[in-house]
């Protein structure tokens, strides 16, 4: 018979303690953490960043990750792009009343497995079960404490005119990855998910001496939205060469035949960099080994993106309005 | 057949960039060099509008030439009414209501309350999305004591599939199985078009898709009834600027022809195994198009064999006649008719966009004033 998640493995009794003994305690690297009500941390004296993101994507798996890498890189990643390295997690579990114990499983070995990728410990957690058709199989909320290793703030208000505009890699793999698995379409190749801790590639500029004025990391609304929002943020107009900007073939061959753009598909590696011209080369060298480019500069006060087509016409590059769906022809 | 966008283009030429945008330059420069008068000229095709805005292309031709923007985009030329009707069956408990992606998000009428789809199912309708139709059989297996109702829309394109759909229905001998059909027929509305006296249109680009399924012999009727220059064209930046030289040359030679601008994908007979299935399971009927109008021949019907499967017929439909279907401030029709720009209306970007649309060429993403707000705003 298949082993089920079960309201009572929600109920505080012995099915929940079985459950944290037997499925969880593989990701605390101190299993007496388990123990308590609360974590008990010695953190470095600095200056911390703290942040929080809820996860529930459809399907729980797909290629190149599932709902749980995407808990861990998610979170920890929000704290890299403020210059911060991720230090502490804490794991919030929805379950649904009637998941496979199995799925559970191999969602808790990536969690615990992009945990170690991050270089994050989960520290303190929580798990609730809901009836059958209240939730989705599993949501999930991770709290993430890190350690700020910029020497400067980084963020939209330190962007200059004349600041150029990287990103770290090709775009839109996630997306597709993701409406693959959720409409049935076949491709072939298979495309996976670009899910991957950025901290890595920030810890690396800083030492290289790159001054970071901004950072975003690309999910939902892809390049587009989150080039929308830094402009919007610093108050000056950004200006981005289409034929610079890194799209594997086979994303460029699904939107063509899905309508969708490149540029609004989702991304969870991947991050666009703001940094003066004069670091422009030295944030190059460690980008362009991982697929990364320049792809254009900051201009005038305003609050619009232009794109310059491969043709050498203008246009706008608008964020993403309502939700990606798959056209008729 | 696999629909070439844009970023194919670029895709296709990560090698060769430079070598496709220096074959745009040239001729761009060659049509430059041919153009002694500002001639207006309508691309037909919706995927066409898109692929003109979004690489501005209309940016590289000579000055005082016009580019209108046609009917053709299925999704927003679908009658409210026919919104309506689908709106209504995805709210009854028995319904699975199935289409393409971006029908989801089509508002019907204003009468009716302007909802979309997805506000019904967000209201607890059985709401589902199809990138082919054939997912509605199973659909319809799987379900055995709902009813699964297809949305048909689309041009000759996508007709075939429904068609395909429809006679395996029959095969399998399903019960459960209906469809709201409202495809469209597009040569007839480029014959309404130039029907009008108010039109501009002095060449048409034709859609290469259509031309594609349904061969080139309509579109020679319509030359020679018409005696305007039509070429057949595609999709990509190099493909479009062809076919704009192409439609040029003749009105500088004072001519009107047909040309195939599109070889590539389009054959004079057409794919016949295609229009025969159109023609066991369709027959042409005078149809409404949000925005324009009813056009004569303008949309496919079953035929008399097959019309128990007309959702309309099991359900005991009654369509109303379209009425006002938009606020009197858009200018949709205007706009679908090439005698109006989006940036005309004193809606566009304001009181009407793509998550509040007023009109027909707001509302799917290839629609005209859609294409200028996600571009040009």
């Amino acid at each position: 018979m298949t082993e089920r998640i079960r309201l009572a493995h929600g109920g505080g009794g012995t099915l929940m303690q079985q459950l944290i003994d037997r499925e969880f305690r593989c990701l605390y690297a101190d299993p007496a953490l388990l123990l308590h009500d609360a974590a008990v941390l010695a953190l470095p004296h600095g200056r911390l960043a703290f942040t929080t993101d809820s996860y529930v994507v459809q399907p729980l798996e797909f290629a190149g990750g599932d709902i749980g890498t995407l808990a861990v890189c998610g979170t920890a990643n929000d704290l890299a792009m403020v210059g911060a390295r991720p230090l502490h997690l804490s794991l919030g579990l929805i379950l649904e009343e009637g998941l496979e114990l199995v799925l559970l499983r191999r969602v808790i070995a990536s969690l615990a497995a992009s945990a170690r990728a991050c270089g994050v410990t989960i520290v303190t957690g929580d798990t609730k079960v809901v009836e059958r058709g209240k939730g989705d199989g599993i949501f999930i909320n991770t709290s993430g404490l890190g350690l700020l290793e910029a020497p400067e703030p980084i963020g939209p208000a330190a962007i200059r005119a004349g600041d150029q505009l990287l990103v770290s890699g090709d775009l839109g793999r996630h997306g597709v990855a993701i409406l693959a698995a959720r409409h049935g379409l076949k491709l072939q190749p298979p495309l996976a998910s670009d899910c991957a801790p950025l901290w890595p590639l920030v810890e690396q500029l800083l030492a290289a001496g790159v001054r970071l004025h901004a950072l975003r990391d690309l999910t939902r609304g892809g390049l587009a939205s989150a080039l929308q929002e830094l402009s919007s943020a610093a108050g000056l107009e950004l200006l981005v060469e289409e034929r610079a900007i890194p799209v594997a073939e086979p994303v460029a061959r699904c939107c063509e035949l899905l309508g969708f753009e490149p540029l609004h598909l989702a991304n969870e590696g991947r991050c666009v960099l703001v940094v003066p011209a004069a670091d422009r080369q030295a944030a190059l060298a460690l980008l362009e080994p991982l697929g990364g480019a320049w792809i254009g500069a900051v201009g005038e006060p305003g609050q619009r993106v232009l794109l310059r087509t491969a043709f050498g016409s203008e246009r706008l590059l608008v964020p993403l309005s309502g939700e990606l769906l798959p056209r008729i022809c | 057949m696999v629909k070439r966008e844009p970023q194919a283009v670029i895709a296709d030429a990560l090698a060769d960039a430079d070598g496709v945008a220096g074959a745009v330059a040239e001729l761009a420069a060659e049509l430059a060099r041919i153009t002694t008068r500002p001639w207006t000229l309508m691309e037909v095709c919706g995927g066409q509008t898109h692929a003109i805005v979004r690489w501005g292309l209309d940016q590289l031709l000579p000055p005082g030439m016009r580019l209108l923007h046609g009917p053709g985009c299925p999704v927003c030329v679908t009658p409210a009414a026919s919104l309506d009707a689908a709106l209504a069956l995805a709210r009854r408990p028995e319904v699975i209501l199935c289409s393409y992606g971006d029908m989801l998000r089509v508002p019907g009428s204003a009468a009716a309350g302007g909802e979309d789809l997805l506000g019904v199912r967000a209201a607890g309708g059985d709401v589902r999305l199809l990138t082919s139709p054939l997912q509605a059989l199973d659909l319809a297996r799987r379900h055995p004591q709902r009813q699964v109702v297809f949305l048909a829309v689309g041009f000759e394109t996508t007709a075939p599939a429904t068609a395909l759909l429809v006679r395996q229905a029959v095969a399998l001998g399903l019960s459960n199985l209906t469809l709201l059909l409202a495809h469209v027929r597009v040569v007839p509305a480029m014959a309404a078009i130039l029907a009008d006296s108010e039109h501009q249109v002095q060449g048409f680009l034709a859609a290469g898709h259509v031309a594609a399924v349904m061969g080139t012999a309509e579109l020679q009727q319509l030359v020679d009834r018409w005696r305007v220059p039509v070429v057949v064209s595609g999709f990509e930046p190099l493909e479009l600027l062809r076919g704009v030289w192409a439609c040029v040359r003749q009105l500088e030679a004072g001519e009107a022809q047909l040309n195939n601008a599109y070889p590539a994908a389009v054959r004079r007979g057409g794919n016949r195994d295609a229009q025969e299935l159109l023609a066991t399971v369709f027959q042409p009927q005078d149809q409404c198009w949000r925005g324009l109008g009813v056009i004569a021949g303008g949309g496919l019907a079953l035929r008399p064999a097959y019309q128990h499967l007309d959702a309309r017929q099991r359900f005991g439909l009654v369509l109303d006649s379209p009425g006002a279907e938009a606020p009197e401030v858009c200018i949709a029709g205007a706009i679908l008719r090439g005698v109006a720009r989006p940036s005309a209306c004193p809606a566009f970007g304001s009181s009407c966009t793509p998550d509040h649309p007023l009109g027909a060429p707001m509302v799917s993403s290839e629609g005209a004033c859609a294409a200028y707000y996600r571009y040009r705003r």
